[in-house]
């Protein structure tokens, strides 16, 4: 074996710079909502960022709906398909998911581990991502599948991988994440770092903060396994509806001219409570990549 | 440019081994054994010969094993961190609190396997499958009016194998949980379209975290915002009965924390008033049955 693999993936990957694996051993401890935020985040750092995201949770595919992009269609090219981009013709939030592939939204994927695999191998091989400064992959909750099928395409490019892993504070999801921490470390994926997400909710009506998945443990487990704690996220129903919206938000300054401004999905999700918050979390992900912000 | 298509036929998930290649034509379809993507496959004679056409040899143990078994529910959701472990922990504890005697609730998990809690499951499908056939054969269950399976997010793996094992036995049906939000609803409507695919009644669906009563102001606000109508509206939307809404209270979490029954622990709380009248909507479809 050589020391650089050629495969139909690290051909395909081979303009992506940085590819960051969003993980969590738990369900429903906001992967999806960290993985479109950290790519809605990650394109607005520069001008002149391009920014992929694939969701390769094959029977929960929840990215679509959070960009808006509930039943686009999928376009063959004669150099593979092409993602759905976002950001319209700005083309630099490029979105892969199995999600753009069903007919109607109730069908079910009823794959077992083989048909799994292959699936994410055509995402990783087939799909025309172009440049790309990171390609953020949404996973599905465990260690199973999708995530050995993950590490073994994409061995080939394994000096571009890092991970987040996604926890709520509650002891059971910090279980689950630990278990998350030994995929990472059996299969040497440098973390990136922790995000404790759901850490309080403030009363709408009184102020009040609940911790209403109690706080702290996320912290608290980054300094035992000497992982960096990226923050905390409490929970925002701003952003809780604004990610469940079926239609992306229109743009309330209406241009002819796809630009910055007309991407109203980027600059609803910056007036959010959370952006500042998940602003410090990208600053600190893209010191740890050697990326300094340019905002 | 054009759409994708499916490229060709789908098989019956039921019929395809875990160990297949991935485009497998299923183990009941005239072309076993016989086609493309046999080449290479271990099961390749014998699909070809028909044999697998038959059931799996772990079948008759399980039937053997479930016989003593009264009733068999699922709790589902297609999506993760719904409350689905919560729920049946609950289930459990109530259902075991209904007889006269102690030590009636009896759990079998992989957590009891493991070296230690840190250790991560990096399993494959078949590897998967058989443990799910242990559990079912192996374990010394004894005579259970009911066995409650709780299954991890999604319609994979785990789902098609304990419906392969039990569907002989007969499953009562399944218990498909979500919270009020869109992007829950989505995954449960596949849940709920994956039961139907597969022959699964469902019992009804429960509404998780459904809204929230702050402890100070006693204020309720919405932390899932049930931006299409919530489980209500898709119980109605798939014609499914629709068991209640369970309102978040952040002891429930805690309960699980520290493994104790929630309904026994707040019997005030209005989280419990919801979880028993779910609960004895649930028994009282299984004894229609």
């Amino acid at each position: 074996m050589t020391s650089f693999q050629d495969t139909p993936v690290s051909r395909r990957l081979q303009h992506v710079r940085h590819i960051i694996i969003v993980c969590s051993g738990k369900g429903g401890v906001g992967k999806s909502s960290v993985s479109t935020q950290l790519a809605l985040s990650l394109r607005a750092s520069s001008p002149t960022t391009r920014v992929g995201i694939l969701d390769v949770d094959l029977t929960g595919p929840s990215i679509p709906r959070m960009l808006g992009l509930d039943g686009h269609p999928v376009h063959q090219s004669s150099d593979g398909w092409v993602p759905v981009y976002s950001d319209g013709s700005e083309a630099r939030l490029a979105c892969m998911s199995v999600g753009f592939l069903l007919k109607k939204k109730e069908d079910s994927v009823v794959w077992r581990g083989p048909k799994k695999n292959a699936m994410i191998r055509q995402f990783l091989s087939d799909v025309r991502w172009g440049d790309l400064d990171y390609l953020v992959i949404d996973t599905p909750p465990g260690t199973s599948d999708e995530h050995l099928s993950l590490m073994e395409h994409l061995a080939p490019v394994h000096s571009k991988l890092s991970a987040v892993i996604v926890t709520t504070p509650q002891a059971v999801a910090l279980l689950d994440a630990m278990k998350c921490l030994s995929f990472t470390r059996a299969t040497s994926l440098p973390v990136l770092g922790l995000i404790e997400n759901m850490s309080g909710y403030v009363c709408p009506c009184c102020g009040e903060i609940s911790n209403v998945f109690s706080t702290g443990g996320g912290e608290e487990m980054a300094r035992r396994e000497g992982l960096h704690f990226l923050g905390s996220l409490p929970v925002d129903t701003e952003l809780v509806t604004l990610l469940d919206a079926a239609e992306p938000p229109v743009s309330d300054t209406p241009s002819t001219e796809p630009s910055e401004k007309s991407f109203a999905l980027l600059r609803r999700y910056q007036q959010t409570s959370t952006a500042p918050l998940f602003g410090n979390i990208v600053k600190e992900i893209l010191r740890s990549l050697g990326e300094e912000s340019s905002s | 440019m054009i759409a994708l298509q499916h490229a060709a036929a789908i098989p019956d998930p039921l019929s395809i081994p875990a160990n297949a290649p991935e485009h497998c034509p299923g183990t009941e379809s005239d072309m076993a054994g016989k086609a493309d993507a046999c080449d290479g496959c271990a099961n390749k004679d014998i699909c070809a010969s028909g044999a697998a056409k038959g059931p799996d040899p772990a079948l008759p143990f399980v039937r053997e094993r479930m016989s003593s078994v009264k009733h068999k529910i699922l709790v589902l959701s297609g999506k993760g961190g719904v409350g689905k472990s919560t729920f049946t922990a609950q289930l459990g504890w109530a259902f075991a609190a209904d007889e006269d005697s102690q030590d009636n609730l009896g759990v079998m998990s992989v957590g009891f396997m493991l070296p230690s809690s840190r250790d991560a499951v990096m399993w494959r499908g078949p590897k998967k499958n058989g443990l799910i056939s242990q559990f079912l054969k192996d374990v010394d269950w004894g005579n259970l009016d009911y066995l409650l399976v709780d299954t991890p997010p999604g319609t994979s793996d785990e789902h098609l194998s304990i419906v392969t094992y039990l569907r002989e036995s007969g499953i009562d049906g399944a218990v498909v949980i979500t919270t009020p939000q869109e992007v829950a609803l989505q995954d449960v409507r596949r849940e709920i379209n994956f039961c139907n695919k597969v022959g699964i009644k469902v019992l009804g669906l429960v509404e998780n975290m459904s809204g929230f009563v702050c402890p100070n102001c006693k204020g309720e606000s919405q932390i899932f915002k049930p931006s299409t109508g919530g489980g209500r509206q898709l119980a109605k939307e798939m014609g499914v009965e629709f068991l209640g809404a369970v309102p978040l209270d952040p002891r429930i979490g805690k309960s699980a924390d520290y493994g104790v029954s929630f309904l026994d622990e707040y019997p005030d709380s209005p989280a419990t008033t919801a979880y028993l009248d779910i609960i004895e909507k649930i028994k009282a479809q299984l004894e229609d049955d």
